[in-house]
């Protein structure tokens, strides 16, 4: 495994297409090998990052000039349990093939991300929410336990009650602990193949997460979309989405409904459109212009109040609805700054960067709400209020400009008591992450880091930036 | 070796990691600062230890951010280049360009035969460069990108009366690189020959006719535009591919007659 270790130096990049990073690449398909390369990476001096999917949209699975440990080829569904509904699996295991073995049973994953394309390793590692953050916490709060290799090469085993420390630090701990190997999972039990979905539309930011706050205690699932170039008494309006599961009984046929061809998202539009082509033709909309009409049109398109009802899979996984989305977004890709303010604060925080954006001439092109609890993992990005995730595109000329105002986005979050979530934000700098987090956090997690990894093995990109390594 | 971190890219702070061996010579550190300013982050290497950091200071103080950092090395250690690639690769957090600057060189008398001196230039300027690109090749092979530079010379179009040990050290590292080329375009690497004149160092400080003598700043510009443009071979200045053109064609029984 050590001859020729130039011949694995590869080139990856991020969700975002934003960022690359080239780094010595291996893909384990044994626990066995994961020791060998620790024990490479110590004699090389080399540090190591997992790397499942490589759909954050920062640097959290990169490595530059380091081993990328990649987990996709532990990809085995290890037991599914359909009486109980606990499943373990390997950690290269995507939630794309979780819920397809779980949903014809009548179970689905109790939280996703907006792709099903995620590992359980990432999903873990940061610890992901989806649009049900406020009622099931993160996805950390239904893992039973899971195993991990520490760069020690010991082998672990955590649970809310067996290394609890570990537990709650590992899920969150951005992949900087060790490396997850099995993970067991309750799912959610539901009766029907299809949500029970109401939308309607918002007037303005005020509106909006009044309507988050509001609705979401009788829905399981809710998400804003907002209009990101609306501007004055309008700015901040867009659309909820909230949506429950189906009691027993209110689907008359789930047998039918949960059947997986029912679930699996077309890969043609109007049946005919092959999806593929899709981001060419959206490329000429993804300027200031084109997003600015497209807002426009979808706002006026959401005006109507409506109810309907959607499989699971077409409600969750959105960013899988046009495969390669992103790259619609051209040459310097797109990043994704998301914010976690506390409910009291949101508003006025986030009119405040809205407006600076606007100013600026660096609107977002995409903007999402969500509504959130507190949890108790280490590196929590979840407060009691709302999150709000802004898609920019990058240029080469805009590039400096976007920089500058995303340290002001930052300085203005952290003042309002927000947090941020490290799937997602790619400039946080260690002064932020410091801010926010508090030194005793950092603190402790810097010794549980000593503890696990004292050789210092496991570093990202990510890591480096946010600690200040 | 200094204790200074480079702060790792972002999407809103892209960077290109470069390589270059031979920094503290003229043309090395005049590209040095020229690349700095233009974005990239670097590994300054060089035997003295000194001149290095200074070196980098400049470039650190000029930009106002770590840019810059220094490792000692000595070309004629081809063991120790394993090694040392990596952690530089480590510690710029990737790499996307590599250049090869040193160059010894040695004037004999027109009767002198001199092994010693030589088999220094060959090692310094042929042996070693083979020793790095042996180890860069592979790493940007196996990534599908990059570039190289290979700083050679116009001594090298062609074997003259006056230096037959510089004139072979410069035409075995110009053909090495070629053959580069044509090995690495396939895998998306680029390779550039740069062939300068006489350049206002102190390697020519004692040379009496220095025709087309050009700063090694001028070098550093031609280079940065080479690898903008990612050229092939570039002669600095531009005069000299029409000289070398006629000299390259110089029949032998000419040649052998001739006194440059």
């Amino acid at each position: 495994m050590t001859d020729n270790i130039q011949r694995r130096f590869t080139t990856l990049d991020n969700f975002g297409h934003s960022v690359n990073a080239s780094s010595y690449h291996f893909k384990p398909i044994h626990v066995d090998e994961i020791k060998q390369i620790f024990l490479l990476a110590k004699k090389l001096g080399l540090s190591v990052t997992a790397r499942g999917a490589g759909r954050s949209y920062n640097d959290a699975s990169l490595n530059g000039g380091g081993i990328s440990l990649n987990t996709t080829e532990m990809n085995r569904v290890i037991k599914w349990d359909a009486d109980t509904g606990l499943i373990t699996a390997e950690a290269g295991v995507t939630l794309e093939q979780i819920w397809k073995k779980a949903e014809p049973d009548g179970w689905w994953p109790p939280v996703v991300s907006g792709t099903m394309k995620t590992t359980l390793g990432g999903c873990l590692s940061t610890n992901i929410h989806g649009k049900n953050n406020f009622q099931m916490g993160p996805i950390g709060e239904h893992v039973v336990e899971f195993t991990a290799i520490l760069p020690t090469s010991a082998e672990i085993t955590c649970s809310p009650k067996k290394n609890a420390d570990l537990f709650y630090a590992m899920i969150s701990g951005i992949g900087m602990l060790g490396i997850f190997t099995s993970v067991t999972l309750q799912m959610k039990r539901i009766y029907s193949g299809l949500l029970a979905v109401d939308a309607h539309p918002v007037p303005n930011l005020s509106g909006q997460l009044s309507s988050l706050l509001e609705d979401a205690p009788r829905y399981d699932y809710i998400v804003g979309w907002m209009d990101t170039t609306a501007k004055g008494a309008s700015l901040g309006r867009g659309q909820i989405h909230a949506a429950r599961y189906l009691h027993e009984n209110e689907d008359m046929n789930p047998n039918e409904t949960m059947k997986l061809a029912n679930q699996i998202l077309p890969s043609t539009l109007f049946g005919v459109f092959p999806k593929a082509w899709l981001p060419y033709f959206m490329k000429p909309f993804v300027n200031n212009f084109g997003a600015w009409g497209v807002n426009t049109a979808k706002y006026i398109a959401s005006l109507r109040t409506h109810s309907f009802r959607q499989p699971h899979g077409a409600f969750h996984f959105l960013l899988d609805y046009i495969p390669g989305w992103e790259l619609s977004f051209g040459k310097g890709g797109l990043i994704q700054y998301q914010s976690f303010v506390p409910k009291e604060t949101a508003q006025s925080a986030w009119r405040e960067i809205i407006r600076l954006s606007q100013k600026r001439g660096l609107p977002s092109y995409l903007g999402v709400t969500k509504r959130h609890r507190p949890d108790k993992f280490l590196l929590t990005y979840a407060v009691d209020g709302f999150s709000l995730a802004l898609d920019f595109k990058v240029t080469q000329s805009n590039r400096a400009k976007l920089s500058a105002m995303l340290q002001e986005f930052d300085k203005i979050i952290v003042q309002a008591g927000g947090r941020f979530y490290f799937a997602k934000n790619s400039e946080t700098t260690s002064q932020t992450a410091l801010n926010f987090y508090g030194q005793e956090t950092v603190e402790k997690f810097k010794r549980l880091k000593k503890r696990c990894d004292p050789n210092h093995l496991l570093e990202s990109d990510l890591y480096r930036r946010i600690f200040g390594v | 070796m200094t204790n200074t971190t480079l702060n790792p890219a972002t999407p809103l702070n892209p960077r290109k990691h470069g390589i270059i061996v031979g920094a503290v010579g003229g043309i090395g550190s005049a590209l040095s600062m020229k690349l700095a300013r233009e974005g990239y982050t670097l590994a300054l290497l060089g035997r003295n230890k000194k001149a290095l950091q200074s070196l980098c200071a400049e470039i650190n103080k000029s930009i106002g951010e770590t840019r810059a950092k220094a490792y000692e090395h000595d070309v004629l250690k081809y063991d120790s280049i394993p090694a040392l690639l990596r952690t530089i690769t480590k510690d710029l957090g990737g790499l996307d360009l590599f250049v090869f600057a040193p160059g010894a060189i040695y004037f004999p008398k027109m009767d002198e035969f001199n092994f010693a001196e030589d088999s220094k230039m060959i090692q310094v300027n042929t042996i070693s460069a083979i020793a790095w690109l042996s180890e860069v090749a592979p790493l940007f092979q196996s990534m599908k990108g990059g570039q190289i530079v290979g700083i050679s010379s116009v001594a090298g179009d062609r074997g003259r009366v006056g230096n037959p040990g510089y004139n072979a050290s410069k035409a075995a590292f110009t053909s090495y690189l070629e053959s580069l080329r044509n090995r690495l375009t396939r895998h998306g690497v680029n390779v550039i020959t740069v062939k300068p004149g006489f350049v206002k160092t102190k390697m020519i400080a004692h040379v009496q006719k220095t025709p087309f003598a050009v700063t090694p700043e001028k070098v550093a510009d031609v280079i940065s535009m080479a690898i903008r443009k990612r050229k092939q071979t570039v002669y600095v200045a531009d005069i000299w591919q029409w000289v070398m053109l006629v000299i390259r064609h110089i029949p032998s029984f000419i040649f052998r007659r001739l006194s440059f």
